[in-house]
């Protein structure tokens, strides 16, 4: 079975304005609307595309992360996903221990590919796939914005977007990608789906059962908001901004 | 302590990104400072970072195997290098982001990405929820600390030291299984975005490429860098690297001038630490007035060549 895995991970919405807590432990998510990840979608986008072009036979989204994750495999499923597993766990784990985690999921599934977002929107990591390519001995490519791969699943061209401009490489598979902005633009999920995918499998695991360290290595002091910036000013013309910005000695 | 930062360099120069991450080792207390240097040929760059202030020495690991930035061929050299150190940083660039938590996840570590503030040898700040939430952490005394450090937030280390240079005989491994291929770059004599005084930054109201160029052409008048929010780059009027905000770069010039941006909570997070932020915007209801120090409600193509006739452009 050529198999892909993609990570989908619950995260607030990015279009929450995200508020620390009072005592400092954390943010507020209590009745905050949840969604995918946002580059989990464009990741689990690649692996549709990849099926659809018949070099791939099934694509497995894989969540860590409490029950109320289901809700996320479901809209992974109804995307297009073939079927669904979540590592359940009420811990927030960090990324090494998801890694951990992934790696004993592709022991298990052997996928020639495993797509992942570049980066959560919530802790802003972007250390995951890295470090399951790590564990896994296995070629990575981060922050992916072209993946074409072989027509024998040997090896797969891709083009990453790295601070000078546009990287290619070319990887052995298996390997892990990692999905960037400009990847792909991630389909709709139209209201069939929801229903089918209703029926598509969803299999949870406790997280116990696996027999992985998850244990944090790293202590949270205290979480803070950022300090505000002070009001600005607006100017009426361009002759008025032109002498602030001289007043303030940024312009000659 | 004993810091390794690893450098980051193209061949034959010395990243910026090295110089600042250099600012944040010297800030962790009692911090002895050693720069790494993996090049097919490391010896102008490794004089460049002896001559930066607060290195204490130089290694450099010569390889034709490591004459490009390749992760999965660095991780083991790295691996071996960081041997005896306490804490092993990079810059938050394409190449830190990849490489550290390779290396951090061979080593079982956890990974602190993105610090943006050291507040001991063992306990850091770093930005989360696209730097709504900040977060202090505090690490294990017993084990190696992986960083990434947040470049924004640190100067970039002046030059004048003059470190030892010692070659290191660590081997390199190359698993074979990663090639690489080439570096499409657009060439531009603009000043480098990410470490650049004056950011001139366009977005999606320029409506096309063509239209970028206005901010091409006042970005030279000031001689300042060029940037662009995720919505032009996404649209194709601007390369990707020029991208702005929690996915593209976080930048702190010292005045950044968001031209028809308007100013999504991810493209903030990536202007936070700039001195001055002037928006320009048709919009006086767009969120980039909120963070703006100087905001000017206007048409951009009426307002950027005025501004640029002003500059004396």
């Amino acid at each position: 079975m050529r198999r892909i895995v993609v990570g989908i991970k619950r995260v607030i919405d990015y279009n929450v304005r995200v508020r620390v807590k009072p005592d400092g432990s954390g943010v507020i998510t209590d009745g905050v609307k949840m969604s995918v990840n946002p580059f989990d979608d464009i990741a689990l986008e690649e692996a549709l595309r990849i099926k659809e072009r018949g070099q791939a036979d099934e694509v497995v989204a894989v969540s860590i992360g409490p029950d109320d994750a289901q809700a996320q495999l479901r809209t992974a499923l109804a995307m297009g996903a073939d079927r669904a597993l979540l590592i359940k766990t009420d811990q927030t784990l960090e990324p090494l221990a998801v890694a951990r985690v992934f790696e004993s999921v592709i022991q298990k599934e052997t996928p020639f590919l495993v797509l992942l977002g570049k980066q959560a929107i919530d802790d802003d990591a972007a250390q995951t796939a890295p470090m399951v390519a790590a564990l896994w001995d296995r070629p990575q490519a981060t922050f992916c914005s072209k993946l074409e791969i072989d027509a024998d699943l040997k090896t797969a061209s891709v083009t990453r977007e790295v601070d000078a401009g546009l990287e290619t490489l070319s990887i052995d598979l298996p390997a892990v990608v990692s999905a960037d902005l400009r990847l792909n633009e991630p389909r709709f999920v139209k209201l069939p789906d929801i229903m089918k995918a209703k029926k598509k499998p969803l299999d949870i695991i406790d997280i116990n059962n696996l027999g992985i360290n998850i244990q944090a290595q790293h202590t949270l002091v205290t979480t803070e908001p950022p300090k505000p910036r002070a009001k600005g000013v607006v100017v009426s013309d361009v002759k008025e901004l032109v002498h602030a910005l001289r007043q303030k000695g940024l312009v000659a | 302590m004993k810091v390794l930062v690893i450098a980051e360099h193209d061949g034959s120069k010395l990243s910026d990104a090295t110089a600042r991450t250099v600012t944040c080792a010297n800030a962790i207390p009692g911090a002895s400072v050693t720069v790494a240097v993996l090049a097919a040929d490391p010896q102008a760059v490794a004089s460049q970072a002896a001559a930066l202030n607060g290195v204490a020495d130089v290694l450099t690991v010569a390889h034709a195997d490591l004459s490009h930035p390749v992760a999965a061929i660095w991780a083991s050299t790295v691996e071996t290098l960081a041997a005896g150190f306490t804490h092993l940083l990079m810059g938050s660039t394409a190449l830190g982001k990849e490489l550290l938590p390779r290396v951090a996840a061979r080593l079982g570590v956890a990974q602190i990405s993105d610090c943006m503030e050291v507040l001991g040898a063992h306990r850091f700040k770093r930005p989360t929820y696209a730097a709504n939430a900040l977060v202090t952490l505090d690490c294990p005394a017993d084990k190696l600390v992986v960083a990434t450090v947040r470049l924004a937030s640190f100067e970039a280390a002046g030059s004048g030291g003059s470190a030892a240079i010692h070659a290191s005989a660590v081997a390199v491994k190359n698993p074979g299984h990663t090639r690489y291929g080439q570096l499409a770059t657009v060439q531009s004599d603009r000043p480098d975005l990410t470490s650049a005084k004056r950011v001139v930054s366009g977005g999606r109201a320029l409506a096309s490429r063509d239209n970028f160029e206005l901010i091409y052409g006042l970005a030279k008048t000031m001689n300042a860098a060029v940037g662009a929010s995720r919505a032009a780059v996404d649209a194709g009027y601007a390369p990707n690297e020029l991208q702005v905000g929690q996915t593209g770069k976080i930048i702190a010039p010292d005045v950044y001038l968001a031209i028809g941006i308007s100013g999504a909570i991810q493209h903030l997070t990536g202007i936070k630490d700039a001195k001055t932020i002037v928006a320009i915007n048709k919009d006086p209801e767009a969120p980039i007035f909120e963070v703006a120090d100087l905001g000017l409600v206007g048409d951009l193509f009426e307002v950027v060549p005025q501004l640029k006739a002003e500059l004396g452009g």
